[in-house]
């Protein structure tokens, strides 16, 4: 199920990151579409190099949250540097917009940085010289704007995170709560059109982070990013994602929903993240429908996104059922016997 | 079998034994094979000779570049010296007052007031400027090249392989043996001072610069780029800011560096400098007339160094980040105008610009009248202490017991029961070592008992190699045993070999006090906060003090030889030795030292046998700043008599022998890093096995 909103914005194409002696050697130009790159994997392995990030693919659509989720050394932290070219890929096409990233010079590459992308780091990377004011001025410093204007665009993101009356603390004297709004802040300074986070709330404290979750979510609905955020945390991905990608070992398991994900993981290592995942939270009305189903006798609507665990309470009052709408076009009805088949085969996945 | 053997790995002691064995030969053949105890002279290479005909050849050559160089220097260097000889001292005062206030507060504002106060008082003012007019101009040009190299080395690996040695020889080779060729190719005067300095001073930059820039966070780097930056603001507005902190304790041990190379400096003379009061007087045995010269350069060294230091506190600086620009600029309005006011003065009252010399208070013939007495008086005490320094520990090391015992010195002489008696003592210890503790003990007992018996001076050649390559092979490897073995043959075949034995007597003696003294400070250092506080400020100045004038107290007391040297040594040889200990016994996991705290240790438990072992990797870096620290000094005691290769370059800066001054240089370079590597090796062994690398 794709999002309703089919705009690609970045497409990453059989990316490869090796490290090694010599990982040109595997790879002809910049092509990293290879025939059979399970054999290329375990040639690298023989010859004592190492695939930091294996063939991946996957578009990101405008506006999306694109999660790539995986344990440490994964190789998701490599595959956003990848994407920024912070980490120069070995093979395959980064397309920002359709331009290949990987091939356009390095001032460029400069230009699309300042204008193009907004990016926030796990221990938030302030210039610890500069106060928070100047730190969320620095990237338009950069491109050589004039003080007053800087200053007066840095006071609208300081506004936006909620950073009020601490514009001359410097870094050290905030908690690291505060030291990631000002990271988020200067991210979105230059008002970017794809925004990295590479595991923004993996730092804090569990209620922070819950914390800053809303606050990015907030965020994203007024300013509609399209957005890579990388995490260790299932949870958090699935809170926040509108796609996921897992990784392992530097290779993609799995690209999905994460309803699609729990409900149908691709093999035992993805299922082993869902296991404990309450499902009521996950599925949603639009995936369960009964399409065939005539809606004679129901008249309570709800929204193709809603949650199980959101409808499930309504059935008090509406037995007979709910009609499921998307865009303001009836699509469906779900009962308590779709949830109940749907929670059963849901269960049986772990 | 009555006793049960311990099971150990003991592959590595064979060639111990191996060693001792061959030792014990030739101790035996010495006095048959004359070769064993001295390289016959047709085998020594005349090294010292090629550099010489090839220096004369360089100079004759090029010394029309560095005498252009010389020119060029003595602009910014007369200039200086010059406006600070016209300034009124007051004015001067003023302005050093406000860089100290801006730098660190009121206090230190006060300190250099009064410190600068007491020059002019003692009538040292002229002196003095001409000093600081040579640091002033060294301290940018130490500091621009450091920046420049620690760029170079950081962004090219090439760059680096070829700095760092050339860092390492720089900071080893000592300060005297370097001031002859730059002497030959820059001519005499005060600009070899600057040259000396500056190179002297450049390498503290290089390293602090290069691991501040090493130390900048990968996020930090990246939210940089990422924030578009182009190379070159990437490095003016991330790296260097970020590595700010480190690049300031750079500029301030490179101005501690700079200041005592001028000192040194003043070994050649030329200009009129504090550094040659100091050793004018102390050459004449004007012992008041130097200690009131030699606390003009220690205020000097305290100045220069609590402001330097001021300036690498971060949270200071953001503190004045806070004020308003008005109040910024205050202190430097104030300075300015006080300046002015003082200038304008001067011309109505020409005390301020000179002080008149009626006023001047020189209290040198009082410290010299008392020092006169106290030398009369207690000079039964003093040389008590001397002799028995000497007899009991100091010969000993140098000369073995079996030269030292003697009706004189000890009260008997030697018999040959004694000597059998001291062999079964130190083989029922190595046995008794091997069976409860470990066989590397047991050979240190053999190793030590032979050494004390026989005499580091008078040990053969060979057994001395064998054991220290057989040491650095064992610690560090083939690399550092490579390193050991040439380089001690390069002793021996340059000819240098018996001056080389009698530095490392000397610095052996006086590091194995320090590890012992300097050890159980730190350890009671680590322990009581008082005595924390009480040692950090003594230990604080004593490492900031140009090695000269630590040489001046025991010099008052105990004249030339080498029991002053000794003192000496140790005094400016234990300060790394009290720290690092401290820092190691303090810095061990809180966790273990909760854990063994709740199996129930006691103090002397959690000291000895959970924090020692912890802290010992530290502790032992300690001691090799140790080794280094005695090792610079041991050179600065050729001065007052110490013999020895430190000796062989003071002679050689005297009579302008650059090829023996380099081949003695070298040795000592070599002793230091020869015991540097093995020091070291041995550490970064230790901290991987206890997993805190």
């Amino acid at each position: 199920m794709e999002p309703a909103n089919n705009n690609i914005k970045i497409s990453c194409r059989n990316v490869w990151k090796v490290y090694g002696e010599n990982p040109g050697q595997f790879f002809t130009g910049q092509n990293g579409d290879v025939r059979d790159s399970e054999d290329l994997r375990q040639k690298l392995k023989d010859s004592g190099h190492i695939g930091a990030a294996c063939n991946v693919s996957f578009d990101v659509h405008q506006g999306e949250i694109f999660i790539i989720m995986g344990l440490s050394g994964s190789g998701k932290s490599t595959m956003v540097r990848c994407l920024s070219r912070l980490i120069e890929p070995t093979a395959g096409e980064v397309l920002l917009d359709g331009v290949d990233l990987l091939k356009i010079s390095d001032a460029d590459l400069i230009e699309f940085r300042r204008h193009k992308m907004g990016m926030v780091f796990q221990n938030f990377g302030l210039l610890p010289h500069l106060t928070v004011l100047e730190n969320i001025c620095f990237p338009l410093k950069v491109q050589g704007i004039d003080l007053l204007k800087r200053e007066a665009r840095a006071r609208e993101v300081i506004n936006l995170v909620g950073l009020e009356g601490r514009e001359d603390s410097f870094p050290r004297q905030l908690s690291g709560g505060q030291q990631q709004r000002v990271g988020i802040a200067r991210s979105l300074a230059v008002e970017p059109e794809v925004w990295f986070l590479d595991e923004p709330f993996s730092a804090l404290d569990p209620l922070i982070r819950r914390q800053m979750q809303d606050e990015f979510l907030r965020l994203q609905k007024m300013l509609h990013k399209t957005i890579v955020f990388i995490t260790h945390d299932f949870l958090e991905a699935l809170r926040l994602a509108d796609r996921i990608a897992i990784m392992k070992d530097g290779v993609v398991v799995q690209i999905g929903t994460p309803a699609q994900l729990v409900l149908s993981p691709t093999d035992a290592y993805v299922a082993e993240f869902t296991k404990d995942v309450p499902r009521v939270r996950i599925i949603t009305a639009g995936e369960i429908i009964d399409s065939n189903k005539n809606s004679d006798g129901i008249s309570f609507r709800v929204e193709a996104a809603a949650t199980l665990e959101k409808i499930m309470p309504l059935f008090n009052d509406h037995p007979e059922g709910l009609i499921v709408e998307r865009d303001g076009v009836d699509i469906g009805v779900v009962t308590p016997q779709v949830v109940v088949n749907a929670l059963a085969t849901a269960g049986d996945a772990s | 079998m009555l006793i049960q053997l311990p099971r150990r790995n003991t592959s590595d002691m064979w060639p111990w034994l191996g060693v001792i064995l061959v030792s014990a030969v030739c101790l035996l053949l010495r006095d048959k094979v004359a070769w064993l105890n001295q390289l016959p002279s047709d085998l020594v290479i005349p090294v010292a000779d090629w550099i010489n005909i090839y220096m004369d050849w360089f100079i004759d050559t090029f010394k029309w570049i560095f005498r252009s160089i010389n020119w060029l220097l003595s602009w910014p260097m007369n200039g200086a010296q010059a406006l600070l000889q016209w300034l009124p001292w007051p004015a001067t005062i003023a302005a050093f007052c406000v860089v100290a206030y801006i730098s660190s507060g009121w206090r230190l504002s006060i300190f250099t007031g009064l410190a600068l106060l007491y020059m002019v008082i003692t009538g040292y003012w002229s002196p003095s400027m001409n000093t600081l007019g040579i640091v002033f101009v060294s301290i940018p040009l130490a500091v621009g090249a450091g920046f420049v190299l620690a760029v170079v080395s950081y962004k090219s690996e090439r760059a680096n392989r070829i700095v760092q040695p050339i860092l390492d020889l720089m900071q080893t080779v000592p300060t005297f043996a370097y001031l002859i060729p730059i002497l030959l190719l820059f001519g005499f005067g005060p600009v070899v001072g600057v040259v000396a300095s500056s190179i002297y001073a450049c390498p503290p930059m290089v390293r602090n610069m290069i691991l501040g820039l090493q130390k900048v966070p990968a996020d930090v780097l990246e939210s940089g780029v990422m924030s578009g930056s182009t190379k070159r603001q990437l490095f003016w507005w991330v790296q260097v800011p970020s590595a700010m902190p480190n690049i300031m304790v750079g500029v301030n041990q490179t101005t501690m560096c700079a200041l005592s190379m001028v000192i040194i400096a003043a070994i050649i003379g030329g200009s009129a400098d504090i550094g040659w009061e100091v050793l004018s007087t102390m050459r004449k045995a004007q012992f008041g007339q130097s200690l009131l010269a030699g606390i003009v350069i220690a205020l000097i060294a305290m100045i220069l160094d609590r402001i330097s230091r001021g300036f690498t506190d971060r949270t200071r600086a953001i503190e004045r980040r806070h004020l308003s620009r008005i109040e910024r600029s205050k202190p430097l309005i104030t300075a300015l105008g006080l300046m002015l006011a003082f200038i304008l003065l001067s011309i109505f009252v020409p005390a301020l610009r000179i002080y008149p010399e009626t006023l001047i208070f020189y209290p040198a013939d009082v410290i010299n009248e008392g020092l006169r007495y106290v030398t009369a008086n207690y000079a039964f005490f003093m040389n008590t202490l001397k002799n028995t320094v000497l007899f009991y520990y100091l010969l000993p090391i140098k000369i073995g017991f079996a030269n030292v015992i003697s009706p004189f010195s000890w009260g008997f002489s030697l018999t040959s029961a004694m000597v059998w008696g001291y062999a079964v003592v130190i083989f029922v210890c190595a046995c008794w070592l091997y069976l409860k503790r470990s066989w590397q003990s047991s050979i240190a007992v053999v190793v030590t008992g032979g050494l004390l018996y026989f005499g580091l001076t008078a040990i053969p050649w060979l057994p001395f190699i064998l054991i220290v390559t057989l040491l650095a092979w064992q610690t560090g490897g083939l690399r550092v045993a490579t390193l050991a073995f040439t380089g001690l043959l390069f002793m021996l075949f340059t000819g240098i070999w018996s001056q080389a034995m009698l530095s490392v007597y000397l610095c052996l003696a006086a590091v194995m006090v320090c590890l012992l003294v300097g050890g159980s400070l730190g350890i009671w250092a680590s322990r009581s906060q008082w005595a924390s506080n009480f040692l950090r400020p003594i230990n604080d100045t004593l490492q900031s003090m140009p090695l000269f004038v630590i040489l001046i107290p025991f010099l008052m007391f105990f004249q030339i030889g080498e029991f002053t040297s000794f003192l000496a040594i140790i005094a400016y040889a234990i300060v790394p030795m009290i720290r690092y200990t401290e820092h190691g016994l303090r810095h061990v996991p809180e966790e273990t030292v909760e854990a063994a705290r709740s199996m129930g240790c006691s103090p002397r438990q959690m000291l000895w046998e959970v924090k020692m072992p912890l802290a010992l990797p530290e502790i032992m870096l300690g001691l090799n700043q140790t080794v280094l620290f005695a090792l610079a000094m041991l050179v600065i005691t050729a001065l007052v008599g110490s013999k020895g290769l430190g000796q062989s370059v003071y002679i050689a800066l005297s009579s302008a022998d650059t090829g023996l001054g380099l081949v003695a240089g070298l040795g000592m370079a070599l002793i230091a890093i020869i015991a540097d590597r093995i020091i070291q090796s041995w550490c970064a062994k230790r901290k991987d096995a206890l997993g805190l690398a």
